[in-house]
Order: structure tokens, then sequence, then C-alpha cells
């Protein structure tokens, strides 16, 4: 790892996108997540890490209220998107998904065809007029994940025949077919070999232009290589908050360069 | 020996070997069960199968054999005239095999003394009376040929039993002795024990389909018999069903495979949106504690038996029907009806359609309904338009299983929509299907000689015929999404 290149990479965007205060999940008995303070800025790639089970997951599920399809779940917080707070009764769960995307750790292509896939936001969302406009929007998607040249001959094709990689891409591009403004993504090369990962990545990197992407993963080189923000997750307390350099090179807490030098985790 | 008491032996063989061959096995290492191919209870099983598997097996097939042969020797004691068709023969041969009981009977019950029958004869009184002491009626007068053969047959009977036991017991021991013999640490016993197993279990998936074998052919050579009375082209396409055991019936085939297919497709239209929606508000959209009370209640009704849900048709659907909707649009007066028997039987689907498909859709993974809903779709919209396709070959299959349900079922018909075959639109009238006639052509004592009779059989192999083809089209279709659905 090159960490004097870490050290110089800049964070140009200073926006808050979203704001998460004193935000803590209880899963049942457990209380997964304690006190949690973040803000992720706008088009930045913000890494979640930390050993297993110390909340980075529950978190991110947080911020688009996923944990609500979880019947034993209770979130406790202020978590607000462009300011406005998303447990607000007026906010729809539904709408908010919409704009706070997720990808998931295991690939799980929809049982329909490869072009349906992509579609299926879209069109729920009723965010293409006529035939020609979802084509757009779906080949436009399949490019930006870097799929396009690989499935434009059988978008009839069951997204379930793809391979693994081919399947988790997939599954990026019709994330981002619904034109999100933050992008989560929990674990999303975790299932994939080093090939797709380093193609994954790379769309990561370029996505950064349009949105704003939140990461979490279970490889430190993978949050080196693709965040600008990192935050280091550790029995469900957020440890420490900062630039990617400074946590990987210069970490001001113990527990914080315990993690990255192997000792705990 | 009697056959139970031979099988009391062979069980007491079967643990005597488990025992000896695993005691057997761990002496000969000593006690070091390291150094035997298989784990001791192997040679265990060993020794008890060897024990009781062929002789088992020797059993069974001469209580198959011994009837067999002692018919053919019996045959030689009657002048040929009185045997002379197939008929009268097997009459004889169960006058024989009566008379042959009665006598052990009257030995057993101690009416006679065994001296006392062996020097029986005919001319010495009406044994058909002494034999009515005893219980065995007999409807007329035995001849002397009958009552030689009895007892010629009483004597086979006596040595293949005594034959018999002594073959299965030495078998028996043989077979131990062998296991005994082989039982050492480079036996692979565990091998021998694995391969009988799987002959076991093979066994069983084939007596499955040996069975639906002998169906459909002893269903066919009945069919056939029926086709040299009764031309093929009228019984398929006849357009009247009227039997007349006096002979001069008509026997056409469509009035009743018409209200078959009318009553399943009216029961089809209730159970399968009631059960699809049951399924899917149970599966996703209720909590826990009604699903706890929920689907039990559901499937209650699955274990109420149909003569049952026959009643209900008949004293509260048909009536209700017919007061309230049939006599006021004037489609007229009939308590049994399509109607009644085809919403019936839909609620007797219901709990087979939703309990199936409840299933099939919590199969469905819990990562599509994530994904689907981080994409900003709605809990219903994530139903209709992810879960329920990916769930859609379990479903078909779960309603075609439900139509072959509807098409069989007999009691519910015959309750509530009549006995009168007719080609008619009008679902408030009664009508029949092939199932109720199948009944009814056979109810009675008739013998199978009369194409009103043979016509069942006929009727049943179309039938089987009907759902075979829906069960084939059911896989097929399973087949062919499942693979685009994985």
């Amino acid at each position: 790892m090159n960490d004097m290149r870490l050290v110089e990479r800049d964070v140009e965007q200073v926006t808050g996108k979203i704001e998460a205060r004193g935000v803590q999940v209880h899963y049942g008995e457990k209380h997964a997540l304690k006190d949690v303070d973040v803000t992720i800025l706008d088009r930045t790639v913000t890494a979640f890490i930390g050993p297993s089970g110390c909340g980075k997951s529950t978190f991110l599920r947080c911020l688009n209220r996923m944990n609500d399809t979880v019947a034993s779940a209770r979130v406790e917080g202020r978590i607000t998107l462009d300011g406005q707070d998303i447990h607000d009764p007026r906010i729809d769960p539904v709408q908010l998904r919409a704009k706070v995307g997720m990808v998931f750790q295991k690939p799980n292509p929809f049982p329909k065809s490869i072009h349906d896939n992509v579609a299926y936001g879209p069109r729920i969302h009723g965010l293409a007029r006529g035939k020609a406009e979802l084509d757009a929007i779906v080949e436009t998607s399949l490019r930006k994940a870097a799929l396009w040249d690989e499935v434009k001959d059988r978008l009839d094709a069951p997204g379930t025949g793809l391979s693994g990689g081919q399947q988790q891409r997939l599954c990026i591009a019709r994330a981002i077919a619904t034109s999100p403004e933050v992008l989560l993504m929990d674990e999303p090369c975790s299932a994939l070999d080093p090939i797709a990962t380093a193609q994954v990545e790379e769309l990561i990197d370029e996505l950064r232009a349009q949105f704003s992407v939140v990461i979490v993963t279970h490889s430190m080189q993978q949050a080196a290589r693709v965040s600008q923000k990192t935050a280091f997750f550790h029995l469900g307390s957020l440890v420490e908050y900062g630039e990617t350099g400074q946590i990987f090179t210069n970490p001001r807490d113990p527990r914080t360069e315990a993690y990255i030098t192997g000792r705990i985790g | 020996m009697s056959v139970l008491l031979t099988l009391c032996l062979l069980a007491v063989l079967a643990v005597a070997g488990f025992v000896l061959c695993r005691a057997r096995a761990l002496a000969v290492v000593g006690g070091d069960a390291r150094r035997l191919h298989s784990l001791p209870g192997y040679y265990g099983w060993h020794g008890a199968i060897m024990a009781a598997g062929p002789a088992l097996l020797f059993l069974v097939l001469w209580q198959i054999g011994q009837p067999l042969v002692i018919e053919e020797r019996l045959g030689g004691y009657f002048p040929q005239a009185m045997i002379a068709d197939e008929a009268a023969e097997t009459l004889i041969l169960a006058d024989v095999r009566r008379i042959a009981a009665g006598l052990e009977a009257a030995i057993a019950s101690g009416a006679m003394t065994a001296e006392e029958v062996a020097g029986l004869d005919v001319a010495a009184g009406s044994l058909r009376d002494r034999l009515a002491a005893t219980g065995v009626a007999l409807g007329a007068e035995v001849a002397p040929e009958t009552l030689e053969a009895a007892q010629a047959y009483r004597a086979m009977a006596h040595w293949g039993a005594v034959m018999r036991s002594l073959l299965v017991m030495g078998l028996a021991l043989a077979g131990l002795a062998h296991a005994i013999r082989v039982t050492g640490p480079d036996f692979r016993a565990r091998n021998r024990v694995e391969r009988v197993m799987l002959a076991l279990l093979m066994l069983a998936s084939t007596i499955a389909i040996l069975t639906t074998v002998g169906i459909v052919l002893s269903m066919l050579s009945e069919s056939i018999r029926f086709f040299g009375f009764y031309p093929v082209t009228d019984f398929f396409f006849g357009l009247t069903w009227s039997p007349n055991f006096s002979g001069n019936s008509q026997l056409g085939l469509l009035p009743l495979l018409w209200g078959t297919l009318y009553i399943s497709a009216i029961s089809m239209l209730v159970a399968v949106p009631v059960g699809m929606f049951a399924a899917i508000y149970l599966a996703e959209f209720a909590d826990a504690r009604v699903r706890a009370v929920v689907k039990p209640l559901i499937e209650v009704i699955a274990g109420i038996p149909t003569v049952v849900f026959g009643l209900f048709a008949l004293v509260t659907v048909g009536p209700l029907l017919r007061d309230w909707i049939a006599m006021p649009m004037g489609l007229g007066n009939s308590g049994s009806s399509v109607m009644t028997a085809g919403i019936v039987i839909g609620i007797l689907n219901v709990p087979f359609i939703s309990s199936l498909v409840d299933d099939i859709i919590n199969a469905v993974p819990q990562s599509l309904r994530d994904g689907s809903l981080g994409l900003g779709a709605t809990k219903a919209e994530t139903v209709a338009q992810v879960v329920l396709p990916a769930a859609l070959p379990g479903i078909v299959g779960a309603v075609l299983m439900a139509a072959s349900r509807a098409i069989g079922e007999t009691m519910i018909v015959t309750m509530g929509a009549g006995a009168a075959a007719q080609l008619n639109l009008n679902p408030f009238e009664a009508m029949t299907t092939i199932t109720v006639k199948i009944v009814s052509q056979l109810t009675g004592d008739t013998e199978f000689n009369s194409p009103e009779t043979l016509v069942a059989f006929a009727l049943g192999i179309s039938l089987f015929v009907i759902t075979l083809c829906l069960n084939i089209f059911a896989l097929w279709i399973v087949r062919k999404y499942r693979e685009q659905y994985e």
C-alpha cells in the first residue's frame, strides 16, 4: 500500500449529505449500535470498517430505514438527508429508499431478464416515459456498471444466469438506475473474485462523481483504495471517523491502530 | 409350525445373530474396535440380516408358491367334465378349501377327532350338516371327489407347513453360521449392510411405481373387454349417458366429462384466488401471532372428511344457492347443482393451495425482498413483481395438484351436484361427474361381464389419463421455469 499517496488524497467536497446524531439501535434485547454521530459528505466515498458484529452494517441499514423491515429492530436518534429528518412521519420510507439506494453483500438479481432487473426501479417509480427512454436508462446504468459490453447481446437472458461478479455489477446497475443520491454498499465484494472486485472498485470510484457512496467492507486495503473518508466501528460504537489517509497512517485512537495493524478483529 | 411362530423364531435368531456377530468381531481383535474394518455394530447388523433375510425371502416365496402347486395337483382329483371351464374350476377349488378349513376347524373345536375326520365318508351321513354344526356353511352336498380332494389338500398343507418350517429354520441357521464364520477384521461389514439397505430403499421406491403399473394394466384389460362390447367412438363421442342394465344402454363419456370439467373449473375459480390471497397474507403480511393462530385454523379444513363437506353442500350451500340465486334469477329450482359442488370443492381445496403456496413463498430468499425494498419498491410491489414470479413454478404445481384433486373428488359431487348426466351450460342445474358414475355403475351385487359395469373401467382410465396429463403438465411447467428462476 502506498501510504504517501493516501496522505496526499484530498476530499474535494465538503457539503454534508447525511447527518446522523446520537443513533442507537436495539435488536430485541441486544444493543447493536451505541450513540453514533457521523456526517457523510456529498460526492465522497465513505468506508465503514470494523470487526464482524461491530454495527457497521446495522448503521448502514439505518440510513435508508431498511431496519424498518426487521420486526425486532428499534432505531433511536436523528438522521437527516439534506437537512430533512428521515424519520419524519411525512417521509415515506419507500421514497427514501429510492433516493438512498442499496447494494447487498450477496448478489441478489431478481428472477427476471437482465433488462427487467435494471428497469425494475425506473418502472415502479415511473422514471421513464415510454419504452425508448426506459431502454436508454437501462443502457446508461449498465454502462456505468461496466456491464454493458458483456450483456448487450443477451438483455433478455435471466439475470440469475450471469457469473457472480456480473450479478453484483447487475445489482449495482439496478441500484443506480433509479438515480439515487446516496448509494449504500454492504460488503459488495465479499462474494467476488479479485478481478471482479477490481472492476467493482473502479466503478465505485467513478460513481463518486454523481453520488455519495457509503461502503461497508471487511478489507482494509479496499477501504484504503476506494474511500476518502473512513469510519471505524468497534463493539457497536463509532471509534474514529476521519480522512482515510489519516485513519490508516496516523490513527488517533489506540483501538483503531490495533485493528489496522491486525491486533484486534 | 405356524407362520407366526416361524416369524417369531426368525426374530429371535436375528437378535442372536446381532449379538453373536458383534461379540465375535470384538473378540477377534481383542476388544480393539479400531482394528476392525467397520464399526462393531455393522458386524452385528450383518449377522442379523444374514440370519433373517434369506429365510424371510424364502418364506415369502414358499407362501406364494405352495397354493399354486397344491391347486395344480388337486386338478387331478376331478374328472375333466367337472372342471371344464375356468369358472367351474375356481368354484370347486374354493369348495375344497372351505371343506378343508371346516375339517380343521372341527378338529380344533373338538367336534370331531383327527381319526374321525380321516375316516369320513360321504356315504356315512350328511357331511354338510356336520360341518354346519362347526360353523362352515356349504351351498350343496359334498361330492365324493371334493371330499377326497379336501383330504388331500389337508395332507399337502400339513406336509408343506412342516417342510416350510424346516427349510426356513435351516436357512436361517446356515445364514447365521456363515455370518459368524466370515466375521473378522478384514470383512467389509459396513459395505454389505449398506448394500442391503440400499436394496431396501430401491424396493420401496419400486413398489409405488409397480402399483401404478398394476393399476393401469388391470384397468386397461377391463377397458379392452368393455370396448369389445361397446364401440369406442360411441363411448368417447357419445352425447348421451343412459345406462340400462337390461341392455340397450347409451354410454357416452362427454356428458360426464363436461360435468367433471365444469365442476372442477368452478372449484378452481373459488380455490385459487382465495387460497393464493390467504397464502400471501400469511406469508408476507400477517405478523407472527396472527400467523400462529390462522395457519393451523385454515389447515383444520384439510382434515375434515369430504363426506362432511358433502353434507354441508347438501343441507346448506345447495338450498342457499337455490333460494337466493337460482330461483330469483329463474335459473332452475334444483338444490343440487354444479355451482354447489364447485363451491364446496373449492373450499375444500383452499387450505391445500394456501398451505402449499405459503411454504413456497417462504422459500423465496429474503435477499430478493431486501433487494426490491432497497430500490424503493413498496411491500405490495415486491410481492407482486419479485416474490410471486420467483415462486411461480411452485404455485403452478400447487394449483395443478389441487385441480387433480377437484377432478377426482367424488363424495361432494354425489351429494352436492346430483346424479343427472347432462350437457348443460346452466351452473344451477344438477350434473354429474365421471367419479360419481364409476361408483354408481359398480354399486350393488354386480358381475363384471356387461358393458354397464365394465364401462366403469373405461371411465376410470379416462379419468386417470386426464389427471396424468395434468400432472405431467405441472411437472413440465415447474421444470421449464425452475431453470430460469434459480
